[in-house]
Formats: structure tokens, sequence, C-alpha cells
């Protein structure tokens, strides 16, 4: 065959995101990790990948009620619009507001500056069914 | 599912593939908005192998294709192209083309992947017996290079007379012992060249290309970058059902001759729903199949293709809308069931700046 221009991605990310083991992980690539009375929500790094470029977050309005499983806010990238799902029922009590004026934190930075929201009075036992680390790194790849 | 040339390539460079009219295409590479901004600021490279080419050649070619064609095509003088649509009878359009005149008998259309096959079929049934007809498009590698730092590489790897290639005009010069077809168009507005040529020199120029500087970019950038010129994407701006003078595309459509479809594209003219631009007021974008309302509530219209728009930092749309309700500056709402947007009706293109008709000189 002919010869392409080199035989690596010419864009390798110096560092691949590690899954990180202190927190917990949805089937809708949300992590959760528990913050005392609280549970700080964000996206994975194979969430945002799949997204592509984030381009708008509209984040939930505080002391709003959610429940589990079902769509509290939305995301979007430059192709598509997605949900992101709450991991528990509860009541939002803090949002990421740098997320308003750089989306694209998600993209560089998805399990530290850019966690998106977090939960107050969650229902413990709804996050029984999430994944660790391990867990969720082999639906990953189960998927693809 | 089909692969073109380049399909070995765009795995080595780590691309996102999906299916694209019938092919499995590029989206993007390092990412979509990265490859835009490439586009506005640098030079990129596209693979366009998946679209249709076909050679129309006789001494009846010409006459043929005036009644396929909605432009003019016997004024096109040879070294120059045109776009313009195949309309049915209905005045809808069947596909949008650019048609090549690379001699007063012989000329050569350029159409989408998806409707290549049934474009040819099209063609082929109202041309004359005698008018000969070839579809080139699986021996035909096309490269799209664009950007303002095209030209430079260009000229460092062809030949300097593409510096005085004008806006939609074309010439043949040699690479690698043997002649290419190169026009100087394009689909992101910036400066920029189609070239076409066979499949092994069609990898080499992709490779000296990039050791020149231009980086791949996919068709994820492609969308948003035309979505900015406001350009027709077809399947969205333009199909079957949609009367091509409602897209306002008048420069590729005669006002005086006869072609299939003239006479409900001339009565449709002032009437119905045109294409029209709409600024969103955030990032927020709106999707095809959006709703567009005034501001008093009543639906106006709807949208054919929407995004955030990465150069202008604001979501863009286009929309079919009311011709009476698209004057510019009025404000529109947009949106589905689940979300209302502020817009205003805006001229495109929406994104002004871009170099394509600048003076070639000033970029070499």
């Amino acid at each position: 065959m002919y010869e392409a221009v080199s035989s690596k991605p010419f864009f390798v990310r110096e560092r691949p995101i590690m899954t990180p083991n202190d927190r917990k992980f949805t089937k809708t690539h949300e992590w959760v990790k528990t913050e005392g009375a609280e549970i700080c929500v964000g996206l994975t790094a194979y969430a945002q990948e799949s997204l592509g470029d984030v381009t708008f977050i509209e984040l939930p309005s505080l002391g709003k009620k959610v429940t589990r499983g079902k769509g509290c806010c939305v995301i979007e990238s430059v192709k598509a619009a997605s949900d992101i799902y709450a991991p528990s029922s509860g009541e939002i009590s803090s949002v990421n507001k740098a997320l308003d004026g750089k989306p694209e934190l998600i993209n560089t930075d998805p399990y530290g500056v850019a966690w998106v929201f977090k939960i107050k009075d969650y229902a413990a036992s709804d996050l029984d069914a999430l994944m660790d680390a391990a867990a969720y790194d082999a639906f990953v790849e189960s998927q693809q | 599912m089909k692969k073109t040339i380049f399909y070995d390539t765009h795995i080595k460079l780590g691309a996102k593939m999906a299916p694209f009219g019938g092919y499995d295409m590029p989206i993007q590479y390092e990412g979509i908005i990265a490859e835009h901004r490439y586009t506005r600021t640098a030079a990129t490279l596209f693979d366009t192998c998946h679209m249709g080419e076909f050679l129309i050649e006789g001494a009846q070619a010409c006459t043929d294709l005036e009644t396929i064609v909605s432009c003019d095509v016997s004024v096109l003088q040879p070294g120059k192209c045109k776009y313009g649509f195949l309309c049915n009878p209905e005045g809808g359009v069947i596909d949008d083309l650019i048609i090549y005149r690379l001699s007063p008998e012989s000329f050569f259309l350029v159409v989408n992947a998806s409707t290549a096959d049934a474009d040819f079929s099209w063609i082929s049934g109202h041309l004359s017996a005698a008018t000969s007809r070839r579809n080139l498009s699986q021996e035909t590698a096309k490269i799209d290079l664009q950007g303002p730092h095209s030209a430079k590489i260009a000229c460092m790897l062809l030949n300097k007379t593409i510096t005085e290639l004008s806006y939609y005009s074309f010439t043949h010069v040699p690479y690698k012992a043997a002649p290419l077809l190169i026009s100087r168009t394009g689909y992101t507005g910036e400066l920029g060249f189609e070239l076409y040529l066979d499949a092994p020199r069609a990898l080499t120029f992709w490779n000296e290309a990039m050791e020149l500087g231009a980086k791949p970019a996919g068709l994820g950038a492609r969308d948003t970058l035309r979505l900015e010129m406001g350009f027709p994407l077809y399947g969205h701006e333009l199909d079957e059902n949609r009367n091509a003078a409602e897209s306002t595309f008048t420069q590729a459509i005669s006002t005086t001759k006869t072609f299939i479809g003239s006479t409900a594209v001339r009565k449709n003219h002032v009437t119905g729903h045109m294409l029209t631009g709409i600024r969103l007021m955030g990032r927020r974008a709106a999707r095809a199949g959006d709703a567009v309302f005034d501001k008093d509530g009543s639906l106006i219209g709807a949208v054919t293709s929407g995004s955030f728009a990465p150069t202008l930092g604001y979501a863009v749309a286009l929309a079919y809308v009311a011709s009476e309700k698209r004057q510019p500056d009025t404000a529109v709402l947009v949106g589905s069931d689940r979300y209302r947007l502020d817009g205003t009706i805006t001229t495109i293109p929406f994104f002004k700046n871009a170099t394509a008709r600048k003076k070639i000189a000033d970029y070499v």
C-alpha cells in the first residue's frame, strides 16, 4: 500500500487521563464523589472524549430537586446536545460557575476543576449500585 | 461501507470515523474547534474523495447541460467553474454541483457522494445520444487544501501559475510527472483549492502538504466552517422537496434560460419560505428541526442546520423562514419542546472576514 505520513497520531495525549480511585461511576458516564454531606458530580474522561469539544453547559439552578436517573442539566458539543443525569435524588446545593464561561474545561480536566454540580440531602442507598474505577473501566471497554 | 484511498491515513492519524454519503469518513482528528481554527488561520487538508465526478463531452454537451443544470453554461469560459443545481421538474433540488468547463465541448461535474449514482443516471437520461458521459468517481481522488497558508503550500508543491487563479477558476499543473486539476474553490470560505488527481499522487500530495505545515481536518470542521459562511449542505438546506429559489442562491440560477424545473423555480421566487441566517444570543445551539417563532410566538419557520460557531464565539443557524418575516435584525425565538433560545435574523455569511476572494499575491 501507499506510505502514510507517520505511524502515530500526531496529537497523542502526553498523559492519558486515568480513572480516579476516589469516586464512583454511573453507566451514563457521570462520576460521583462523596464530600461530607454532599456528593460532587462530573463527567468522565470517556464522556468528554465521546462528546468532543464542549461548547455550552446549562447548569441546574440552585435548590432544584433532582431525581436519580433523570436528566438535570444539558451539555452541548459542536455536534450534539446530551443530558447529564442525577446519580442520586436530592437537592442541588452548588454548581460550578467556572463552566459558564469556559465549558471546554470539561475536555481538559474532567475529574478536577470541571466538576459540574453538588447534591445535598442525597440518598446514600442510590450510590450503592454505582461502579468503582475498575468496574467502570471494564464497562467502558465493553461499550467499544 | 465504502472507504476512500485515505482510510489508512485517517486511522494512522487517529481520526474518529463515521459514515457519511456511504463512506467511512473522518469526523475529526485533533478536535473540531482546533481544526476549524487552523483552517481560518493556517491551512488544512480535507479528504473529499467521496464526492462524485463526471465527464460530459461532445458537440451537444453544452446545449444538453443548459437544460440539465440551473446555472448558465454557455457563457462559462474554459478554465472557469460555476456553482449550480440539478432540479427536478417541480423545482426541487436533486443535487448541488460545480461545473468545470475544460474546453468548449468538455465539462467536468462535481457532485455530492450520497447522490452521485442517482445524479449520473438523471444526467445521462437527459443527454443527447451523441454526448459522451463517464462517471469518473472511482478513479478520481480529491483533496481540498484550505486556509490562508494554502496558496504558499500549493506554490511550493506545484507551480507558481496557481497564483494567477481567480476565485472559481482552475488550471492543470504538473505534479510528479503528470497533470492534476486544481481549482480555486472550496467549502470553508477561506483562500483555498480543490485538487483532482489519481490515488497514488493524492497520497503523496497529502503527505507533502503535511510536511509543509498543513494539518488534516475532518467533516466536523468542514460543517462548522461552511455554516459560518452560510453555505448550504445537501440534505439539510437543499432537497428534492424544497424549491431551488427558496435557497436564495440566485447566482446559481439563470434568470433567462429554460432548464428542467425553471418554470417552477421562477414561479416560486418571491413566495414561500426563504433560507435565512439566525444569530443566537449565546453559545447554546439550535439544531436541525427546531422551530422558529416571531416575537408574538407565531411559528414562522424551521431550522435546517445549527451549531456553535467557533470563529464567532456564539451559535448560528440556517433556517427556512416565511419571506415576509425575515427582515435583518428581527428578533426571533428558536427552539423545541425543551428550550427556547433568543435569536436575531442576520445576513449571511455570518463570518464576514474570510479570505476566499482575497488576492493570492498577498498570501504567498
